[in-house]
């Protein structure tokens, strides 16, 4: 096992600057999510650790190896991918033992390897049968099981979930972070789905065209986004964000003349333009606070989103218990202080005390 | 038609009919699929089994006519009593003519061999020129693409005046070895863009995963691409296979001697003396000609097909 250093690494594809200097050390062991929206450049930044891709400019290192110059097969890494890329004519076994025999292992040790990469993932009894024979979530056990028996210093997923249905991807969700936490490799996973990032990650790194916006672990950017692009992207429903101006230091003024008290953590200057932000789940109906004129109701049972109109723009609004309100009428929501954020309205960064 | 408007007078009587003449369909076995329940019986007869028969007819009428040509005795043949189309009395004597009296069996040999070794070849050289052009990306790829193809677009009836020379050249003139040589400039280029198809149906991912695994690009192309490319080969392999097994014109120029002759030229050449057609026994020769890859065909048409239609699936 080892650690990743990816460092100043750049890419352009012809003219275009797809990767812009990104710096991310994933530790040995660690669990790390590339997330961003498509096009930002983390399936690039994943091929390059491959070495599918040729790394413009910068390093990357492998367990303190700089692997720039070296191919895919001599970096030690095995690779998940999307489609599964499953050999159709070969059957599990060899599927699974396609690598090993290909590094010319003895014969026992490519059966213990294989017999043990099928324990682990329930794929016993299906070592004699053909890929075109397996569901969903079998083929994706296979590909993962392929890259297990390899015993890689670095897993690479590349959004190894997005071919499944949505129940089976929450189950395989689990199962691969099961697996991580039993196996202890470092693993890098490339996905577009920012609730796999969070429940998946010790670290996530959002990206956003060719740079990183923000990495930490999953709540540290729950808890403090670095700027409105990572605030808007971690969390589900998203987070609101109300223009505004700061009015006598510790109040927000908003359309309409409304005004909030300035969040607990944030400091911002006299006559500043701002963003609030405020989560859907961080607001409760209250006697005072916004007034919004609610648009839809969505009970999912557990708890109850509310679609609401205020001073122009859409505010969502998720309550934990059992409501009344009907669309069209006008419910007061009150933001958690300590849990709202200030962002600056030009530039886009929060601002933090 | 949606269920919710009312369909017009003639419709209705249709549906009604498509009504009954399904029924007894649906009860009468599990070999009913899709929508072929809408369908009447009439209408099945008129859109399939006539134009299917007629095709039958005009493509399997010449198989006929070269079976009853070869049994005829040649006062029947030439006779204008009677009806052309039986034969009433059948002999061997066009079979014995051929198979003794010329080198028929030599010729299929010749041809034989021509055609296996140059398909062979061709699909050899075929499958690393669209390997290389598909997958291995390297500047100007397509051009050398183009440029394969437009060698095909040159035609053998012009080709074989400069090529007669470079076989005379080279000492091959009058053996096999030149038909073996030459029939590659036309087949290479076909199978080419044939296998350059099939090669670009199947996923850059299984390439790219081998890569990972291990796997040099001789390998990649052994152990993944190739077998997965059987339809595709099979399918270059068997046009490869009936146009060299067809060749008429290379066959014709390059080679004089009766026992290197292959069957379409040998039949030609020694069956037809001036101004006589010796008809049963060119018919015997050609029939026999075009059974083995009937033959060839009947083995491999489901390869075939799925290979002609592409597409690899997981």
């Amino acid at each position: 096992m080892a650690g990743v250093a990816i460092t100043a690494v750049q890419k352009w594809f012809g003219s275009t600057h797809v990767i812009r200097g990104v710096d991310i050390a994933i530790a040995d062991g660690e669990f790390c999510v590339l997330v961003g929206p498509s096009g930002c450049g983390k399936s690039t930044l994943l091929r390059m650790i491959a070495g599918l891709e040729e790394i413009g400019e910068g390093t990357i290192a492998i367990g303190g190896r700089v692997v720039n110059q070296i191919a895919p097969k001599e970096r030690d890494i095995a690779m998940v991918f999307q489609n599964y890329a499953l050999y159709p004519h070969m059957t599990v076994r060899d599927n699974l033992s396609f690598a090993l025999r290909l590094a010319k292992r003895t014969t026992e040790d490519v059966e213990a390897r294989v017999a043990r990469a099928a324990d682990i993932l329930g794929l016993k009894d299906l070592l004699e049968r053909y890929p075109r024979q397996l569901s969903g979530g079998q083929r994706q056990r296979v590909a993962m099981g392929r890259a297990i028996v390899r015993d890689p210093q670095v897993f690479l997923f590349d959004e190894p979930l997005s071919n499944l249905d949505a129940k089976l991807r929450v189950q395989m969700r689990t199962e691969i972070r099961e697996l991580h936490q039993r196996l202890k490799t470092t693993s890098i996973y490339v996905t577009h789905d920012q609730i796999e990032a969070m429940t998946m990650a010790d670290r996530i790194v959002v990206m956003r065209d060719g740079l990183v916006e923000q990495q930490g672990a999953p709540l540290e950017l729950y808890d403090a986004p670095a700027n409105t692009f990572v605030a808007g992207f971690i969390g589900s429903p998203a987070m609101n964000m109300v223009p505004g101006t700061v009015r006598g230091g510790r109040e927000v003024e908003f359309a309409g003349g409304v005004r909030l008290p300035v969040p607990a953590d944030a400091r911002a200057e006299e006559g500043q333009s701002v963003l609030y932000g405020i989560r859907p789940e961080h607001c409760a109906p209250s006697d005072a606070g916004l007034p919004a004129d609610v648009v839809v109701v969505e009970p999912t049972g557990a708890d109850t989103q509310l679609y609401c109109r205020f001073g122009g723009q859409d505010f969502t609004a998720v309550v934990r218990d059992r409501t009344h309100v009907t669309p069209g009428e006008r419910v007061m929501l009150r933001p958690d202080l300590k849990r709202s954020h200030l962002f600056d309205a030009s530039t886009g960064r929060r601002l933090a005390a | 038609m949606s269920a919710t408007n009312p369909p017009p007078a003639g419709e209705a009587a249709a549906a009604a009919r498509i009504a009954e003449s399904a029924a007894p369909a649906a009860r009468s076995g599990d070999d009913v699929q899709g929508m072929r329940y809408l369908e009447s019986r009439t209408r099945r007869l008129v859109t399939l089994y006539l134009p299917l028969g007629a095709f039958l007819f005009v493509l399997l009428f010449p198989f006929y006519w070269m079976a009853i040509t070869t049994f005829k005795p040649n006062a029947e043949l030439i006779s204008r009593e009677g009806n052309p189309f039986l034969v009433l009395d059948p002999t061997l004597a066009h079979l014995r003519k051929l198979l003794f009296d010329t080198a028929y069996p030599e010729w299929l040999w010749n041809t034989m061999l021509v055609a296996v070794t140059s398909t062979f070849l061709s699909i050899a050289c075929s499958v690393l020129a669209a390997y290389a052009i598909e997958r291995l990306r390297f500047r100007g790829s397509r051009y050398v693409g183009m440029s394969i193809f437009l060698a095909y677009l040159v035609p053998p009836s012009i080709l074989f005046i400069p090529l007669a020379a470079v076989i005379q050249k080279l000492g091959l003139f009058d053996t096999r070895l030149a038909l073996i040589c030459t029939y590659p400039t036309f087949l290479i280029p076909f199978c080419t863009w044939l296998l350059m198809g099939y090669f670009r149906s199947i996923p850059f991912e299984l390439e790219e995963c081998a890569l990972v695994d291990g796997a040099s690009r001789w390998q990649i192309l052994s152990r993944i691409i190739l077998p997965l490319a059987v339809p595709g080969l099979i399918s270059a392999g068997i046009f490869a296979f009936t146009l060299s097994w067809n060749e008429f014109i290379y066959a014709l120029t390059f080679i004089s001697s009766s026992e290197v002759k292959t069957v379409p030229v040998g039949v030609i050449t020694e069956l037809v003396e001036g101004d006589v057609y010796h008809w049963g026994s060119l018919m015997a020769g050609a029939l026999m000609g075009s059974l083995p890859v009937a033959i060839l065909y009947s083995f491999f048409v489901e390869y075939y097909v799925s290979g002609l239609t592409g597409a690899v699936k997981e």
